[in-house]
């Protein structure tokens, strides 16, 4: 099988290279060895929230700077403070352009709103969610909370302590529908997505729209758990503008439906544009030759090989196994790429769980256009994005999308410009 | 000692970090809250299981064995695989004449066969449906496929002479959907073949290659079928040196691996050997100065991804030797289950749910304005054919028609 570009990996890198690349002629092909991360989204994407020193970010594209200078490896570090802040535009446009409508810039984090109701700066939140420009406060005065009955995977309480503490009221409601009790039958079953696929239903919307409106008397907003609009993306600024009233959600615990939105959107996307996506298959291994990789083999594809000029590996991190972490080392597994890791395993892990953890800054290592290397060679053709890469840690950095984003951008402009 | 190469279990249950990605994909949760969804059923309840057989849900008879949930799993757990097992392993309910008429399909194919004209008339009598619904919980809104009167097979022998006289040659594992059903696309497969210079000959012996009977829980009879079958295919890869080609995405499946995951028996060393023709097909043209002759067809299609086929990864191979007709405008449907899964359909107790997970894709078929929906598997095609408007031919026979 011939491509232009062969990318391993189908999650928010891959498939942003994947459309991005297609979008200007190349004929591509996503490998995914299963879905992505995408799948436990919060509905915000980050870009900087922190420095490595522990210094809280507000301006993203402001405290570049400093970053550089703290982190010389850091994926944006080899972006450089231009190029940085271009892509990022390119990103926020990006998303507009495949139909996902978010709020933020990267001129100034905004605050997203966890499920325990914790504020956390981002970059980018897609537009159903609760968001506030303050920390400490809400841009609400008394909102009804209202959640489905039986579902498990969203908690008021914590909501409503925290929301307390902003000097925001809380109305705690509950609500049914016929088509929910049968669900309940099987409580491990009642996730976000089986409650979605009933809010969803177009016989419904009467009923829901009756019922938001009874529960919110009194209150400046509506707050729901994201479990509504999987299949109708719609349906969220429908229901507020038939209540009167802001209806806006919180994330769940996963499966996020607005993750899953979002892949879908993507997945559509790189589709229309005539790409190729493999779910489910593994590269086992590629052949490098002078420098360069010629083709890679799967697990379902075994003999028949896929051919490509270049080759994107945007495997993700741990989680998907884009890098494995035995007891001895930290490896990647398809190419044998070099990893950067301490070799004391004592600095992989701080014994606090809520400290700094060194095992997430581990990566693959690679030059500052993002090609890997094996044994210290640089392969030519082999180009590394998001989750994987070395220099950055996701967590306490707040930086994880803003990485797969801008490296994936960066890395298509790159082989577009060959 | 490598500790983790020991304490990982065959279906690698131990590897689910509960990420619940695999119910989104679940075709049967999303339709019927009674199951309990592939991630308790097969992972969760694996662990309940091993320490106490009672823990044994029945509830694993709604799992469809579509392995959805498989393709989807970020850590390659074979849940569908673990789910199956369960079933053959703790189900203790007895089969029911019902269950033993829809999976016996070589059975049941040879009596057909020899009454075709009275049995396809027969079993679309209104009254005969209602007493298969009230006796047998066949559903009586189900379609049944028709019977031909002359197998196949007996087709074939009157062409074997022919087919030897080809240098090149390839086997052919009909199944019994070709054999009993649809002879033609096996003589499109032949037609196909001899347009590349390839002589197609039958294994030594062929039985079902036994998936209804895994999922109907006939296991001792399944391993038989599979038994027979595994020595004819290794006669002819190991023995005789040709490679196997099938038409059936779900025959193709099973053989590979259902028989090794779920029948324990070993099919490793001709597991390569034996895949669907269109992947052949491919290959070929790709690796040898072979091509085909085609004329233009201006047909307007869509392609339907089977469930196992997506497992297999093979759509690829299909959709681009159909993309090689001139002038064909194709489609490819996003992949959906079409909600049949072979005799679960069938089961009264399952039309409904059945005909749920078919909604979407039914929809969005006669949406289209297409001429055919093309699709590699025999009860996708039955079921799309009951559930719209539309005819569904498999891709080899879409060629075998734009040969010059």
């Amino acid at each position: 099988m011939k491509f232009d570009t062969v990318i391993i990996g189908g999650g928010l890198s891959g498939l942003i290279s994947g459309i991005y690349l297609s979008q200007h002629g190349q004929r591509c092909v996503i490998v995914s060895s299963g879905q992505s991360a995408l799948h436990f989204s919060s509905g915000s994407f980050d870009l900087l929230n922190r420095l490595p020193d522990g210094e809280t970010v507000n301006q993203p594209v402001t405290a570049i700077d400093k970053l550089l200078e703290q982190a010389p490896t850091h994926p944006y570090a080899k972006l450089g403070k231009e190029k940085f802040e271009v892509l990022a535009r390119q990103a926020e446009q990006f998303f507009r352009n495949v139909d996902i409508p978010v709020y933020g810039d990267a001129e100034k984090n905004h605050y997203r709103i966890t499920p325990m109701g914790m504020m956390r700066p981002t970059w980018l939140t897609a537009t159903d969610f609760a968001i506030s420009y303050e920390e400490h406060q809400l841009p609400w005065k008394k909102v009804a909370l209202v959640n489905v009955a039986g579902f498990l995977d969203f908690y008021p309480a914590f909501l409503v302590d925290e929301f307390r503490k902003m000097g925001t009221v809380c109305e705690i409601r509950t609500f049914d529908l016929p088509k929910l009790g049968k669900r309940r039958q099987n409580p491990t079953e009642l996730r976000s997505i089986h409650v979605a696929r009933i809010l969803d239903k177009m016989s419904n919307r009467n009923l829901l729209i009756a019922s938001l409106r009874e529960m919110s008397e009194g209150c400046d907003a509506i707050i729901l758990p994201a479990c509504i609009g999987l299949e109708q993306k719609d349906i969220v600024p429908f229901l507020a503008e038939k209540v009167e009233k802001p209806v806006l959600l919180l994330p769940t615990l996963p499966p996020s439906t607005v993750g899953i939105r979002i892949q879908r959107s993507l997945h559509r996307s790189f589709l229309n544009l005539g790409g190729t996506y493999m779910l489910g298959d593994n590269i086992q291994s590629g052949s490098l030759k002078e420098g360069k990789i010629r083709e890679v083999y799967s697990q379902n594809h075994q003999d028949i090989s896929l051919s490509g000029k270049n080759f994107i590996l945007a495997t993700g991190n741990y989680f998907s196994q884009g890098i494995i972490a035995s007891k001895d080392k930290i490896y990647e597994p398809v190419f044998d790429l070099d990893v950067s890791y301490a070799s004391d395993r004592q600095q992989w892990y701080d014994a606090d769980l809520f400290k700094k953890q060194g095992y997430q800054e581990f990566g693959v290592a690679t030059n500052p256009d993002f090609q890997g290397r094996y044994k210290g060679e640089t392969i030519e053709n082999l180009y590394v994005a998001g989750a994987i890469l070395e220099g950055f840690n996701p967590v306490h950095q707040g930086c994880g999308g803003g990485v797969s984003l801008l490296s994936a951008l960066h890395i298509s402009n790159h082989i577009l410009n060959k | 000692m490598v500790l983790q190469q020991h304490n990982i279990s065959d279906n690698n249950f131990e590897q689910c970090i509960k990420c619940t990605i695999c119910t989104v994909y679940c075709p049967v949760a999303a339709v019927n809250p009674a199951y309990p969804g592939p991630k308790q059923a097969g992972p969760d309840g694996e662990r309940l299981r091993l320490k106490q057989a009672s823990f044994y849900d029945d509830a694993l008879k709604y799992c469809l064995n579509c392995k959805k949930c498989e393709v989807a799993c970020p850590s390659n757990v074979r849940i569908g695989d673990i789910i199956q097992a369960a079933r053959l392993k703790y189900d203790t309910n007895p089969p029911k004449l019902r269950d033993y008429v829809l999976s016996h399909t070589d059975f049941v194919g040879t009596f057909s066969t020899f009454l075709a004209p009275i049995v396809n008339k027969t079993v679309s009598f209104p009254i005969v449906k209602t007493a298969m619904d009230r006796v047998l919980s066949i559903d009586h809104r189900r379609m049944f496929p028709e019977y031909t009167s002359e197998t196949f097979k007996q087709w074939y022998e009157k062409q074997a002479d022919t087919q030897k006289g080809f240098s090149r040659q390839i086997s052919y594992f009909h199944g019994c959907y070709v054999n009993y059903n649809d002879p033609q696309l096996g003589k499109d497969l032949i037609k196909v073949f001899n347009a590349l210079g390839i002589g197609v000959q039958l294994l030594r012996k062929e039985k079902c290659c036994g998936v209804a009977l895994i999922a109907n829980g006939f296991i001792t009879r399944a391993k038989k079928f599979a038994q027979v079958n595994v020595a004819s295919l290794r006669e002819s890869v190991i023995t005789r040196e040709i490679p196997v080609v099938t038409t059936s995405s779900t025959c193709t499946f099973t053989i590979r691996d259902e028989y090794p995951h779920l029948l324990d028996i070993y099919t490793g060393d001709i597991r390569d050997q034996i895949e669907l023709a269109t992947r052949y097909i491919y290959r070929l043209l790709n690796e040898e100065s072979i091509s085909f002759k085609l004329k233009s067809r201006m047909i307007k299609v869509a392609y339907h991804t089977p469930c196992h086929m997506e497992k297999l990864g093979w759509a690829y191979y299909s959709i681009e030797l159909l993309r090689m007709i001139p002038n064909i405008e194709l489609q490819v449907l996003h992949p959906k289950c079409c909600g049949i899964a072979g005799t679960y359909g069938f089961k009264k107790e399952n039309y409904r749910t059945s005909q749920d997970i078919g909604a979407s894709l039914f929809d969005e078929i006669e949406d289209d304005s297409i001429d055919y929906v093309i699709t590699d598997c025999e009860t996708c095609k039955w079921q799309i054919e009951m559930s719209t408007s539309r005819k569904v031919r498999h891709p080899i026979s879409i060629l075998a028609a734009a040969l010059k």
